[in-house]
């Protein structure tokens, strides 16, 4: 089970994610320190392994570094949860063996603190705290063999 | 079946006679742009899953740009992993330090865009490369390890929708302020996974310099790509740049292929825009905003860091001095040349500007500019989010060359009307 960390705002861009003064380097560890640093500064602190990230509309707009996924991966969030995403983060994050989940309407259906399960085959969201069942559209299946594959490079690489 | 440029492209791409919005194909890459920041992720990505090979060493444009010269010791060291790869590999089109430019500047300028292609670049403004009528669109460090390794990559087709600029620009008005017209009337996901083809008159009286600034900002409003018609001016654009070759496909949108939305701009009715922070679509007229006092103005970047932009901004500082700090950054070698020998940096540097080598620098809060806290900027960059360009506590104003130049003599947003 995991803890929900819900930002009820919308166009969260890469720059919050990760700021650019940090991308001096690629080693998820030393990202993942400042992940979300200028959204949240006490963001990962209060992020405990496997916790899920839920937001508004156009998630992870802004610039295509994929820093702003291994940072969330090195913070070792679970998914994240928002009403949609923008497009190179979406994809970078299948790219990265990372699930994504577009739920419309999140940030009202999901309360920051709330336990939740997801089945990300089967596309439910079980939200224990409030006892709701949230039903969203699952990644076609080309995306969900990159992920379970670990990543689109470990994908190409078996083929 | 009619379809519009950008399924066109993508169908050739796929092999395929035809596609439609939403159908999922594989695209033959033709060129891909490698920068500091996402291409040495991609080249451990490579290394880790043990892949060696490089698509086509010919086909593949390396440039530092992000921090380069290298702003620290860890910069530096992402500058050194790029460098031993680039020669490793013996990428043909390597630009280091000293012929290095702000990447989407760059390309266009050393001839190695063309129309009808597919060219995608781990950076999110690759869109820009749209107006050359070419499918073009930013990646991740991992599709570009992807696509480097093999020259493919899956695309969904994007639904297109149409931007009809109709009109004439106004004197003092710019594409700048168009596109920031634009963004602010559909939002900063209006266009989000869509492409987006501009048309109409006031487009075609642009040059490519300005409708480079049109199709850069097409990600700003979530696209997957923006894209522009060839034309005589297209035409003339390539005869003077492209070295290689020459010979290129031009496909034009069918009359009747399909646009989820069309939308129309009247650009004859248009001012000066200011976007203010802390997004994009922020955009208000300069009437709105103008007295507003500024710390900062910075010229420069993907976006309006071209000669034509230096040029806008010489001729209001020309006699003049600036009440703030001034930083002005030409975007490639050639362009800081060019300034040299048409007298413009002797203008910016009488008018008490900084002028600095090429780099995306304070564009994205790198270094060379950077704000502290409760500072304010007006800027001709693209993005203004929280923290773009320094502390979290700093404000970023986006603004034609024109308007940054004016707001930088009156040490306030001012109308650059004030000095024509
Ligand atoms: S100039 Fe700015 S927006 Fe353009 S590529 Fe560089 S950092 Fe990105």
């Amino acid at each position: 089970m995991s803890k929900a960390h819900v930002y009820k705002r919308d166009h969260i861009n890469t720059d919050e994610i990760i700021p650019a003064r940090y991308l001096n380097t690629d080693d998820a560890k030393e990202l993942a320190v400042h992940c979300m640093e200028d959204l949240d500064a006490g963001f990962i602190e209060k992020c405990a392994a496997g916790d899920v990230v839920v937001a508004g509309d156009d998630f992870g707009c802004g610039s295509s570094r994929e820093h702003a996924v291994w940072a969330i991966q090195g913070a070792q969030v679970g998914a994240i949860i928002a009403q949609s995403f923008a497009r190179i983060f979406y994809r970078n994050c299948i790219n990265c063996g990372f699930y994504v989940v577009e739920l419309p309407g999140a940030i009202e259906k999901i309360n920051d603190g709330d336990e939740i399960e997801i089945d990300y085959e089967k596309g439910v969201i079980e939200n224990k705290t409030q006892g709701t069942k949230l039903e969203f559209k699952a990644l076609p299946d080309f995306a969900i063999e990159i992920i379970n594959n670990g990543g689109l490079l470990k994908h190409i690489s078996r083929k | 079946m009619p379809m519009n440029m950008t399924e066109k492209i993508l169908a050739k791409a796929a092999g395929k006679d035809a596609v439609c919005a939403g159908d999922l194909i594989s695209a033959e890459i033709d060129v891909i742009m490698c920068h500091d920041v996402t291409t040495p992720p991609a080249i451990s990505m490579l290394k880790e899953n043990g892949i060696d090979k490089v698509f086509d060493p010919e086909r593949i444009v390396v440039t530092p740009d992000h921090f380069q010269p290298a702003k620290d010791i860890k910069s530096a060291e992402l500058h050194k992993r790029l460098d031993k790869w680039a020669r490793e590999k013996k990428i043909k089109h390597y630009y280091p330090i000293g012929k290095a430019g702000v990447c989407h500047a760059l390309l266009p300028e050393q001839g190695h865009i063309r129309p009808g292609e597919v060219i995608v670049g781990g950076d999110s403004h690759t869109c820009t490369y749209g107006a050359f009528g070419a499918f073009s669109t930013g990646i991740g460090s991992t599709d570009l390890a992807a696509a480097i390794a093999t020259g493919q990559l899956w695309f969904k087709v994007p639904e297109s929708m149409k931007f009809v600029l109709n009109g004439t620009l106004p004197p003092g008005v710019y594409s700048k302020d168009v596109i920031l017209a634009v963004i602010a009337r559909i939002g900063t996901d209006g266009a989000l996974y869509r492409a987006m083809e501009f048309t109409g008159s006031a487009l075609g009286d642009m040059t490519m310099e300005a409708r480079m600034t049109v199709t850069n900002m097409a990600i700003e409003a979530g696209a997957k790509n923006g894209i522009i018609g060839f034309d005589e001016t297209t035409k003339q654009y390539l005869d003077e740049h492209l070295k290689d070759k020459t010979e290129y496909t031009v496909y034009d949108s069918d009359a009747e292929a399909e646009y989820v939305a069309v939308k129309e701009f009247d650009c004859s009715k248009l001012e000066p825009m200011v976007a203010l922070p802390h997004l994009p679509s922020g955009g208000v007229p300069i009437g709105e905003c103008s007295g507003k006092e500024m710390d900062q103005a910075y010229i420069g970047s993907c976006t309006n860091g071209r000669i034509e932009d230096l040029r806008i901004a010489a001729k209001i500082m020309q006699g003049k001095a600036v009440a703030i700090r001034t930083i002005v950054v030409p975007a490639t070698p050639e362009i800081w040349k060019q300034m040299m020998d048409e007298g413009l940096g002797s203008i910016f540097y009488e008018a008490g500007c900084v002028v600095s080598a090429p780099t995306c620098g304070a564009c994205l809060g790198g270094f060379m500019g950077i704000l502290a806290s409760d500072e304010k900027c007006v800027s001709t960059t693209n993005r203004n989010f929280v923290g773009r360009m320094g502390s979290p506590k700093s404000e970023v104003y986006l603004a034609s060359p024109a308007t940054a130049a004016a707001s930088a003599i009156e040490g306030k947003l001012t109308d650059p009307r004030k000095f024509m």
